[in-house]
């Protein structure tokens, strides 16, 4: 992510007198995953050994949810979650197993930038044939031709065929004919992801003026500071069923807990992590109390707690700390320090010192780790404490300095 | 900032259920509905696929005619001089050219049809329109060549000193709307199921093979009656849409003595017949095509 403002999101006022503009129901979306392609394989495969050829699996499960209008809704969960299956049910591209999905107003799709595309079209043809894919008529579309143009960057190249654009040049187009379209709904596919830091900037900024002129935005991304910051309410899939609809916040450290799960599942089957554990870890500043707030130049110490039943020989410690938007402002193993520790079998504790820290206002997580020589994350223990630095009021963002002013001339 | 008017807009608007299956005559008047709503898109698509299919090519719309043209030299020259059929029908040439003409409609139109689900994948994952569209973009292409086509057909029938201008003109409509309802049901049917099947776009070639030399295209319709003397196999090949609306293409544009040529008895019933039960076929069609549509996004 390029952009981060230090503003939090501005959750726009009352919301209760708004419409609903998507009822979800109820929906289920069972996928079959088949291996016989052919008239040839499906007649050898009829009947009961068919089935054997088949595979089913609910890609949704049971997800009921409402919409306001005006809400900018992020869809996250790790991939196979569900998200993008929900995102083209909402709009309409896959039809549900079971249950309904309602909605009003008019929806633009951003699933693909340049979906429609005709590489032997010009720029301006393919941007008539976009925008009224997007459902745009003509006569809308040529009364905002110049603006699209403009938007693009394109220049002359419009009349150009589009197989010889850059790909810059042609995600900047088909952007360009989305953002003009004028949705009530937008539904918005990891389309951010694409396109170099200076298009992002200008895609999120389109975004953020949808969001003050109250449309819909749903928006399906593995960027969770982006959530955090553009969205004022989060639904977490994970194996097609919501496992959290809300707040952002919470919905980001719960989806960090899941992915947490997989990766310790993963590692469990494929390395041999042994029992080491993080048993513990607490922060203070030196001098001060536990839960005091910390200032700039304090002396920040982490205690932190291991145990190798079976013992190890060669081991790291880390030490990382984040800011409530999940971005890492720190971090450190005694690896990178240069230290060796000694043989860990049984508990130790050990004491870090992060010395005249100017963190700015803010609450900051401490995750501690356990690694082996090779880097492998053998135990980690997220987000285990926490410590709070109290508001200056002359700046904002993750790093504090005192700021003054002098006249120059 | 948030514009109340808009929300007191989106208030008043009804919550539609997202693409679900009605019953199935309200369902399909609703697909009509929206296809009718799609009509300026579906003009878009119409001229992106005949644009884009000869864009680079030095001669472009030139080679739409080069195919029918060439087959009718073939044909006028094998069929007509070496195999003598041209003394035995007057006019040959126009004769020919007149049942290519309402052949070539056809076959584009299923032919154009069948492929344009799976040729329009990238879209039809991405977006939501109404999927008629794309295999009625294809019947859009199809009549725009055929227009061409049949100006070359009056253009020669006017230096020949043959233009059409009698009575048996009223054959033209019905069998052109023949041809477009069966073209159209056919096409949507199998636009689908070669999402399922990709064998499907391998059948017609062979099915359109077999169907030109199932019409009277190139021999008349009274040798067939002279061979196939059994019948019901006449019947069949008499009601044929196909061979009904080539007969019906043959009556209005191509000048010949009434006296020497056979036709079937009630062409003009059997035409209506065969547009009737077209119509209930296209329909048909219509909610097969609705029922498959569902799972096209993530079986392509």
């Amino acid at each position: 992510m390029a952009i981060s403002t230090p503003t939090v999101p501005s959750t726009p006022a009352p919301a209760q007198d708004r419409p609903d503009v998507i009822v979800i129901d109820d929906v289920r979306k069972r996928f079959t995953v088949r291996k016989d392609n052919t008239i040839r394989e499906r007649i050898v495969t009829l009947g009961r050994a068919g089935r054997k050829h088949r595979q089913d699996f609910w890609a949704l499960d049971g997800v009921t949810t409402t919409i306001r209008a005006g809400s900018t809704v992020g869809l996250i969960g790790q991939n196979g979650s569900g998200k993008s299956t929900l995102l083209k049910a909402i709009g309409g591209i896959i039809q549900p197993t079971s249950g309904t999905v309602s909605r009003r107003g008019r929806l633009a799709a951003l699933l693909e930038l340049g979906a429609g595309f005709h590489p032997d079209l010009s720029g301006r043809e393919n941007v008539f044939l976009n925008a009224s894919l997007l459902g745009l008529s003509r006569a809308e579309t040529e009364a905002r031709f110049d603006d699209i143009l403009a938007f693009s960057g394109i220049g002359d190249f419009i009349d150009t065929q589009v197989k010889f654009y850059s790909s810059g040049m042609y995600v900047r187009l088909a952007f360009a004919v989305a953002v003009h379209t004028d949705p009530d709904v937008l539904l918005v596919d990891e389309v951010l992801a694409v396109g170099d830091e200076a298009f992002q900037r200008k895609c999120l900024d389109r975004i953020r003026s949808f969001q003050e002129q109250g449309k819909t935005i749903i928006i399906v991304t593995h960027s969770l500071s982006q959530v955090q910051e553009m969205c004022d309410r989060v639904v977490l899939l994970n194996k097609g069923k919501v496992l959290h609809d809300g707040d952002p916040i919470a919905a980001v450290s719960m989806f960090r807990d899941v992915l947490e799960e997989r990766r310790s599942g993963e590692l469990s089957a494929d390395v041999a992590v042994g029992r080491g554990t993080v048993l513990g870890a607490t922060v203070h500043a030196d001098g001060k109390g536990p839960r005091d707030g910390v200032t700039p130049g304090d002396d920040l110490l982490v205690d932190m707690e291991f145990e190798h039943l079976d013992g190890v020989a060669d081991w790291e410690a880390a030490v990382q700390i984040n800011n409530t938007a999940g971005q890492v402002v720190y971090g450190t193993t005694t690896g990178i320090m240069g230290l060796h520790l000694e043989p860990l079998h049984g508990r130790r504790k050990l004491r870090l010192r992060i010395a005249d820290t100017n963190f700015g206002t803010g609450k900051y997580f401490i995750n501690v780790s356990m690694m082996d020589s090779a880097g492998r994350h053998l135990h980690d223990l997220p987000e285990c404490d926490s410590f709070e630095v109290p508001s200056f009021g002359d700046a904002v963002g993750t790093v504090y300095a005192k700021p003054s002013i002098e006249e120059l001339d | 900032m948030v514009d109340q008017a808009r929300m007191a807009a989106l208030a008043k608007e009804p919550l539609v259920v997202v693409g679900a299956p009605t019953s199935a005559f309200r369902g399909t008047w609703r697909e009509l509905r929206d296809v009718f709503r799609q009509r300026e898109m579906l003009g878009m698509l119409i001229r992106r696929d005949l644009k884009a299919r000869y864009k680079d090519s030095a001669l472009g719309f030139v080679w739409t005619l080069v195919r029918p043209l060439t087959q009718l030299m073939i044909y006028y020259f094998v069929m007509g001089k070496i195999l003598g059929s041209a003394g035995a029908i007057d006019n040959f040439a126009i004769y020919v050219f007149t049942g290519l003409t309402a052949y070539t409609l056809f076959s584009e139109i299923v032919a154009g049809s069948t492929g344009s689900i799976v040729g329009n994948s990238g879209l039809i994952k991405k977006v939501y329109v109404p999927r008629e569209v794309f295999p009625l973009a294809s019947v859009g292409a199809a009549l725009v060549n055929f227009a061409i086509q049949f100006g070359i057909l009056l253009a020669a029938t006017l230096v020949l000193r043959v233009f059409p201008w009698h009575e048996g003109i009223v054959y033209l409509i019905p069998s052109l709307l023949v041809i477009l309802v069966y073209g159209a049901a056919i096409g949507l049917v199998l636009s689908a199921l070669n999402v399922y099947l990709r064998d499907v776009q391998f059948v017609i070639d062979v099915g359109l093979m077999v169907l030109l030399w199932a019409s009277p295209i190139v021999y008349s319709y009274s040798m067939v009656v002279d061979q196939l003397r059994v019948g019901w196999l006449l019947a069949i090949y008499t009601n044929n849409p196909l061979t009904l609306s080539v007969l019906g293409m043959q009556n209005a544009i191509w000048m010949h003595d009434p006296a020497d040529v056979a036709y079937p008895s009630h062409l003009m019933l059997r035409l209506l017949v065969a547009f009737v039960i077209g119509l209930l076929l296209l329909i048909g069609a219509q909610r097969v095509f609705s029922r498959l549509q569902g799972n096209f996004a993530q079986e392509l």
